[in-house]
């Protein structure tokens, strides 16, 4: 995959279909995979890379890269096009300036995963069919795949490559995933306990701004928690109070917008599971509105911009559950 | 730095006898900003209002915060009082201390307290205010009427006769609509013809109505007052001044076999026609899907006899944009199709017809000359059987329509009478789910049908047609009497539902107007504004609001106009300043506002902004039409990036009030 | 939850101007008692209620944060509290789903014809906030685990 990523992405610049290549390039660690734009095809040889820690959603980038001169080639993964689709329903990327090639994926892999594994030290990962064999300082060793897993892939939800231009693999297919079970249990625990685990992880939050800078739902140009006219800017928090309220509406503002791909809990240092706020909307529109996917197509109504004469109560959240 | 003035109304004693207005205006007079802070008995009266004025005036006031009875009441009184003291009209705040306080609360220590704090968020907004201007847009004097059915005429014709210009753009070549092809109207049984002609010829005739025949809307733009409209005339091949409507052209055109939409198919036509004798415009129209010159330039004929010269082979359609400050929807209805209905074998068998059709075969100008007779065999039917509700209050919305069409119960009724009357000797059976005649002299009516006519009323669903041997047999239960039954028909008439004509959907569209799921329009409210569409400046008439008869349409035609002549009357509109605003800064173009406006009031445009390094960067952004935006601010809360504001109501304002009630 | 005698709730209720708001002043007219916990703001429309100001509420200090609005199909905007349906009910839903207690925010329809129907809401959701007691939950939701 790597190679013909690489290949691509260089061919792209030398046949001057595109003067730009959205891709990664590693960091400071061969797993620190950042991502980075290429104008030059030695550069993409020499830098670029595309392996399995290439987790970063470049979706996001294209806004301000489709605004520039000339035409960008972008590599997505499938969780990555439904972004890049959700983006263009909301008329943030120009279409025309850009070169979507689609690649398949099987996963993206994280070091912390590997981390579990009782693996230190580790210097170099290479695929093979659904193993990796992992380099370290002091072993070489063969593991699954699956056992390096980032913990989102685990319940990824669809396979499908959206609105490419050209693809790398095949389309793909959606997935039957159990990506609400966590929901789920914190649902069925009492009051008192969501709140303990919420209090236990939101305790954590240090008000970094990653999740917010890395998801591309929150894409405004300046976002209310900045804008010093929006009546509610905080940089830093005043009170205890403040993070509560930038989680509780960080999440209302993407509801309906979120494609559920995972970034915000990826990149949260604190490993707060944020993605659960948001994937919690996601389950409340689907039972109570219907079933809808944020950049699945390019027609469907967002359920927040829509409504229906017998849409349920609030009071269906006091009254219609199970429980106390 | 403001200067807040701060006035508490005793109300006589509504007031002071539960809140202590002497501490709440002495409390009140420590907020930060406020300048001057006073009680009195009547502050809406003439000496209070001076009050406020002369402290305005002396304290050189920049708000003022009224602590009285609900704004509902007199919001409007003192705005205009501090206007008259030079103060903008929205830099004042009323604190509704009677209705929420002092009428609700018997401790005086709880509703003082009260007083204050509800008084304290009153100032809190009132620091935020921007003195708003009451913007005014002009009103170009000349409506739009879409569709030239009754509907339309009838409110074209209110229109033009207040002295206001109309267009009526009608899709057919002619006007007049359904009601043309109508035979008889109840309950009165007159005919249509003889009632609807006369006004098809007044509007013709009427120097302020410009009737644009053979055309759609092609394009809608502006706001209520200000709309451009382009209008799309499509080519008839004929010149329309020239012709004389003299109908020898149709009569020497070689195409004889085109089917005749004027009699729903019942016989033909020619390529170039006439629709009926009174059409207005009394203009021919060549048919180019039939017409041999225009498909293969081998004919000629019609431009041969004509005298006037009229045909034109060459004409091209033609591209109209006017201006307009009112447009009226009148798109009616259209039967629904049948083959969903296949148990009633309408495809299968030329005697199993729709009422419309029937009403085409009862009526002399028809195909049959108003002689009943079978399509089949053109032999006299003895049985007749009426199946009502086809496709109306269906269970599944799948196979037909969820509503009461509302006419059918009526029609029915006349079609059976009219078959009695003429042909004593027939049988005539209605099959019916329940029978509708509210409406003046419409019980009456469908009773001598029963009664005096000796009409067979059955309650029960008709459950299968079959065409056997020349007959139709019409399986059908009787619920009432409990048992099946089986009738060998003649004919069968199917009283089928009525829907929205297929061009008001995407009409909709482009007027922004809203739509229910059966694609009828939506009214502004359902109760008090059922003439007006949500968008304003646009209005509804006859069917394209909901299932209608004759007189319902007549009477909301008229209303409609009504309606179009109060705003055509006015020289210019004023707006309601407390609109959205976007920050074009923060605005990033999702489009999430415009999505959720019940108004259209939102555009987009693509702005330059000033980017990093002296770039320029190019941005969709999204602009409020201060006309058409009501304020409700359902989009302030659809923007993520809290671009939009409400002005009077903005964020700020409404935190400020929170802040000061919870702190 | 301990019942607290000497607890006074505040409760913030937004009230659309066009239904529940006249509602509001009918129970006034009327005579009809509520709590004076209660505080009124005006808004044109329910949905004009940023979830914003609830949590800002409850971030200063309310107890209970309730939303009136016409009542479905009567709204003045026609269509405005259908989303402020839509949003109310799942951002109540989050709350809950955080462990906030889920009876210190409701939304009620009132018409303007429905004074009593005010007052007997504002009774009934004092009562309910005055059982919960002051609301910590929110505020605490940082604070370390013991």
């Amino acid at each position: 995959m790597q190679s013909r990523v690489i290949e691509k992405a260089a061919s792209l610049l030398e046949s001057g279909a595109c003067t730009r290549v959205l891709g990664w390039k590693a960091g400071a660690f061969f797993y620190d995979v950042t991502p980075a734009v290429f104008t030059c095809a030695q550069e993409v040889r020499e830098q670029m890379v595309f392996n399995p820690f290439c987790g970063a959603n470049l979706s996001k980038y294209l806004i301000a890269e489709s605004r520039k001169e000339g035409r960008i080639a972008v590599f997505l993964k499938p969780c990555d096009t439904f972004s890049f689709v959700q983006l263009q329903k909301e008329h943030r990327i120009a279409r025309d300036k850009v070169w979507a090639v689609g690649v398949q994926c099987r996963g993206m892999c994280d070091i912390d995963s590997l981390k579990e594994l009782g693996l230190k030290g580790v210097t170099a990962v290479e695929e093979a069919e659904d193993d990796l064999r992992v380099t370290t300082l002091y072993q070489e060793k063969t593991i699954s795949r699956k056992e390096a897993l980032s913990p989102r892939c685990h319940t990824c939800k669809s396979r499908k490559l959206l609105d490419c231009d050209e693809l790398i693999g095949d389309q793909g297919q959606d997935l039957p995933s159990s990506r609400f079970a966590q929901v789920e249990a914190l649902e069925a625990m009492t009051p008192e306990e969501r709140f303990a685990f919420w209090r236990g992880e939101l305790s954590k939050c240090i008000r970094c701004n990653a999740c917010r800078n890395v998801c591309p739902a929150c894409s405004c140009e300046k976002c209310v928690f900045d804008n010093p006219n929006s009546g509610v800017q905080n940089k830093a928090a005043a009170s205890s109070f403040e993070e509560n309220l930038f989680h509780i509406i960080r999440a209302f503002h993407v509801a309906g917008r979120c494609t559920d791909c995972g970034e915000c809990t990826r990149v949260c240092p604190q490993h707060i599971p944020l993605h659960l706020l948001n994937r919690k909307f996601i389950k409340d529109m689907n039972e109570f509105y219907g079933p809808y996917q944020a950049g699945g197509d390019f027609d469907a109504k967002p359920p927040m911009l829509a409504f229906t004469l017998d849409d349920p109560e609030a009071s269906i959240i006091t009254n219609g559950r199970d429980g106390q | 730095m403001q200067r807040i003035g701060v006035f508490v109304c005793w109300c006589g004693s509504n007031i002071a006898a539960t809140v202590d207005v002497e501490t709440v205006a002495q409390t009140l007079a420590k907020e930060p900003g406020v300048v001057f802070s006073t009680d009195y008995q009547y502050m809406c009266s003439q000496a209070g209002q001076e009050l406020i004025q002369e402290a305005i005036r002396e304290h050189r006031l920049t708000g003022v915060v009224i602590c009285s009875c609900s704004p509902r009441m007199h919001e409007a009184t003192f705005r205009k009082t501090v206007e008259k003291a030079g103060l903008n009209p929205y830099l004042l705040e009323i604190a509704n201390i009677r209705e929420q306080c002092s009428w609700i609360h018997k401790d005086k220590l709880t509703a003082t307290q009260k007083a204050v704090i509800l008084g304290r968020a009153a100032i809190a907004k009132v620091q935020l205010n921007a003195p708003l201007t009451a913007g005014k847009s002009p009103v170009t004097k000349r409506a739009l009427v879409i569709g030239g059915g009754i509907a339309g005429i009838q409110t074209a014709l209110d229109i033009a006769e207040a002295g206001f210009p109309v267009d009526i753009v009608e899709k057919k070549p002619t006007i007049g609509g359904k009601m043309t092809q109508i035979d008889k109207t109840f309950p009165t049984l007159d005919c249509a013809a003889c009632i609807l002609t006369p006004k098809m010829v007044d509007a013709s005739q009427n120097e302020n109505i410009d009737i644009i025949s053979y055309a759609q809307v092609e394009k809608v733009q502006g706001f209520v007052g200000n709309f451009s409209v382009t209008i799309r005339k499509k080519a008839r091949y004929v010149d329309e001044h020239k012709c004389t409507g003299c109908g020898l052209c149709t009569e020497k055109c070689p195409q004889k076999k085109v089917p005749n939409e004027f009699n729903l198919g019942l016989d033909n036509r020619r390529a170039i026609y006439i629709p009926f004798a009174q059409a207005v415009p009394k203009v021919a129209t060549i048919d180019p899907n039939y017409c041999a010159m225009l498909k293969s330039g081998k004919c000629g004929v019609c431009a041969k006899v004509c005298t006037a010269g009229a045909i034109d082979y060459k004409q091209q359609d033609q591209l109209i944009t006017r201006e307009y400050g009112a447009i009226v929807v009148a798109t009616g209805f259209e039967p629904i199709q049948l083959d969903k209905f296949d148990e009633f074998a309408y495809s299968q068998s030329p005697d199993v017809v729709t009422s419309l059709e029937f009403e085409r075969l009862m009526n002399a100008a028809g195909p049959t000359g108003g002689t009943l007779l079978r399509p089949s065999d053109g032999k006299h039917p003895h049985t007749l059987v009426f199946v009502q509700c086809v496709g109306s209050r269906c269970d599944g919305a799948e196979k037909g329509k969820s509503y009461c069409s509302k006419i059918c119960c009526m029609y029915t009724a006349k079609h059976a009478m009219l078959t009695r009357e003429k042909y004593p000797d027939t049988e005539v059976y209605v099959f019916y789910i329940d029978v509708r005649t509210p409406g003046k002299n419409f019980d009456e009516f469908y009773r001598r049908a029963v009664e005096e006519y000796g009409v067979h009323y059955i309650k029960g669903m008709v459950g299968k047609v079959t065409p056997q041997d020349g007959k139709l047999k019409v399986q059908a239960s009787d619920l009432l009497g409990g048992r099946q039954l089986r009738i060998d028909a003649d004919m069968v008439i199917l009283a089928a539902a009525i829907e929205p004509d297929k061009t008001a959907r995407p009409l909709a569209t482009m007027l922004t107007a809203s739509m229910d799921t059966n694609d009828f329009f939506t009214e502004a409210h359902p109760k008090l504004r059922p003439v007006e569409s949500p968008t304003a400046g646009i209005f509804l008439s006859g069917a394209c609001q909901g299932p209608k008869d004759i007189p319902e349409t007549v009477a909301q035609a008229s209303a409609a106009a009504a309606k179009v002549i109060g705003l055509l009357v006015k020289d210019s509109l004023t707006c309601n300043p407390c609109t959205a605003k976007p920050d074009e800064l923060m605005c990033n173009g999702c489009s999430s506002c415009e999505k959720v406006c019940p108004y259209g009031a939102i555009t987009y445009v693509d702005k330059s902004f000033r980017g990093p390094n002296r770039t320029t960067l190019i941005r969709r952004v999204a602009q409020v039409n201060p006309a058409v935006c009501q304020g409700c601010g359902a989009c302030t809360v659809a923007c993520p990036s809290g671009a939009m504001d409400l002005l009077g109501f903005s964020n700020q304002q409404i935190l400020a009030e929170v802040d000061a009630i919870c702190r | 939850m301990q019942v607290n005698e000497t607890f006074t709730p505040t409760i913030v209720a937004f009230c659309c101007n066009w239904c529940s708001y006249a509602g509001a002043d009918l129970s006034g007219t009327n005579r009809l008692q509520y709590p004076a916990n209660v505080k009124i703001i005006r808004i044109p429309c329910s949905c004009r209620l940023n979830p914003m100001f609830i949590l800002r509420a409850f971030q200063r200090g309310a107890d209970g944060v309730i939303l009136c609005g016409c009542h479905p199909g009567d709204c003045h905007y026609t269509t405005g509290n259908y989303y402020a349906r839509r949003r109310m009910t799942l951002l109540f839903s989050l709350l809950d789903f955080m462990g906030i207690e889920r009876e210190r925010t409701r939304v009620e329809w009132v018409s303007a014809a429905e004074g009593a129907k005010f007052a007997a809401t504002m009774n009934d959701f004092t009562q309910t906030i005055t059982r919960l007691g002051p609301n910590r939950r929110l505020e605490d939701l940082r604070c370390k685990v013991e």
